[in-house]
């Protein structure tokens, strides 16, 4: 007999259900007087540094319709790529950008809004730099496990064909997937489906 | 920045999907249309993932862990069994998560939650939001005090009820460890007949989120206490990679 490895396991993860609202951001939901505002709806200040854009878009289901119930959090690298992390040895982040934020999806019209700063170039594991690019994790009723997957800039052409995580999609088909649309100056529009042919590609990170 | 830094590894432990819920499961009615039907596409972690987002103590309120009154008026409080909910946040390799932040939610006593899209008939309660968080302190320990949730139905099967149950979001310090769960109580009929928990094939997986009654913690004539330990991914750790602080 061998030591055993007595690793915990991860705990099981359960959908976020129709009514994470209250407990992630129970300003927008009306439960209003507990916290003074909901986490992750402010991104960026006066002083934040870098291009300022917006961010839009919807979820679909494997029918084609809107999710109304769903809620996004994206994590991303400030204007010289650095991660406002405790982890971040590169450097010292943007004081005045927090790299997280989170949006419920509209209730009418189920469209998410972020307003935050384009980010920067962050390296690969092996040094190479990635496209400049934002993680999204997305969660709702019906969504057993939270759903992570990855925005990339349409105007970054060169540094998107060189992206060494966009290179391991073997359907080169599903990347546009990926690449937000940009619809005016610092506007952007991403949308994710979650099934069918024009399935957004999800990672196992 | 410094140009001759050694890119960052140490990822964490790939996620065990044997343990997880798959995407589609047919039991929970809503996954059908909801889940992804192609391969997810795997990738080692990089900064992007390994790194995650801050949040201080300073941020909280002395009421954030006290859904028992941080919605009720001055002097109430809210209606149902008192209870406490407390435990460690923990890593795959045992170690304590500290900074750990914990949003939870959960229904009233009656199973009825405060939201525009709830349809159940049982009543709210004036001195109940369901919302609460705390951070985890050097230990990963966290503690709240709350009611405990009723059960109630839901529109899957013909006659579907939900155990009662507390909602989890947790941040650790990798965005690669974000989760959101549910906690369920010890001895809950209702639990094998989820299909929510059904979703999760393995039993020892489900037996992990169910707390047990932890009777050293209870206060005497006030409220009994419930044990959840909650495990985040853990971290590879090896000389030969590039060591992070306190790894």
């Amino acid at each position: 007999m061998a030591q055993k490895l007595n690793f915990l396991k991860e705990s099981a993860s359960q959908t976020a259900g129709p009514y994470v609202h209250i407990g992630c951001v129970p300003n927008f939901c009306g439960i209003e007087g507990v916290y003074p505002e909901d986490l992750g709806s402010r991104m960026i200040n006066d002083k934040t540094e870098g291009e300022r854009i917006t961010i839009r878009g919807k979820v679909f289901d494997g029918t084609g319709t809107v999710l109304k119930d769903v809620m996004l959090e994206i994590w991303q690298a400030d204007h010289k790529g650095l991660y406002p992390a405790v982890n971040e040895f590169r450097g010292v982040a943007d004081a005045n950008f927090i790299g997280w934020g989170r949006s419920p999806g509209d209730y009418t019209s189920g469209e998410y809004v972020f307003e935050t700063i384009k980010p920067g170039i962050v390296p690969f594991i092996d040094g190479k730099p990635m496209a400049p690019h934002i993680t999204f994790w997305i969660v709702a009723r019906g969504i057993n496990i939270g759903l992570h997957t990855r925005m990339y800039f349409p105007e970054e052409k060169e540094a998107n064909a060189a992206d060494p995580v966009l290179a391991r999609i073997e359907h080169k088909v599903r990347i546009p997937t990926l690449i937000a649309e940009r619809t005016g100056d610092g506007e952007y529009t991403f949308d994710i489906v979650l099934q069918g042919d024009n399935e957004t590609v999800f990672f196992d990170i | 920045m410094k140009s001759n830094q050694k890119p960052v590894s140490g990822s964490y432990f790939p996620r065990d999907r044997v343990r997880q819920p798959d995407a589609y499961t047919p039991c929970y009615k809503t996954s059908v249309v909801r889940s992804p039907h192609k391969a997810l596409i795997s990738m080692n972690n990089t900064l992007s993932e390994i790194t995650g987002p801050v949040f201080g103590h300073s941020m909280l309120g002395d009421l954030d862990n006290d859904m028992m009154t941080n919605y009720a008026a001055p002097g109430e409080t809210a209606i149902g069994q008192r209870i406490i909910v407390h435990g460690r946040v923990l890593d795959e390799n045992g170690n304590g998560v500290p900074d750990c932040l914990l949003e939870v939610w959960q229904a009233n006593s009656g199973g009825r939650y405060r939201h525009a899209k709830e349809t159940y008939v049982a009543a709210l309660d004036a001195n109940f939001g369901g919302c609460g968080r705390c951070i985890t302190d050097d230990n990963g320990y966290y503690i709240f005090r709350t009611i405990k949730p009723g059960a109630y139905p839901w529109p899957n099967g013909p006659n579907d009820w939900r155990p009662a149950h507390i909602h989890f979001s947790l941040f650790g310090h990798a965005f690669a460890q974000r989760l959101i769960t549910q906690m369920y109580f010890e001895g809950d009929p209702m639990i094998p007949h989820c299909p929510i928990l059904r979703t999760i094939t393995d039993q020892n997986a489900i037996n992990d989120l169910i707390a047990p009654i932890d009777l050293a913690n209870t206060i005497p004539m006030d409220a009994r206490a419930y044990k959840f330990d909650i495990v985040l991914r853990g971290r590879r750790s090896t000389m030969f990679e590039n060591r992070m602080e306190g790894n």
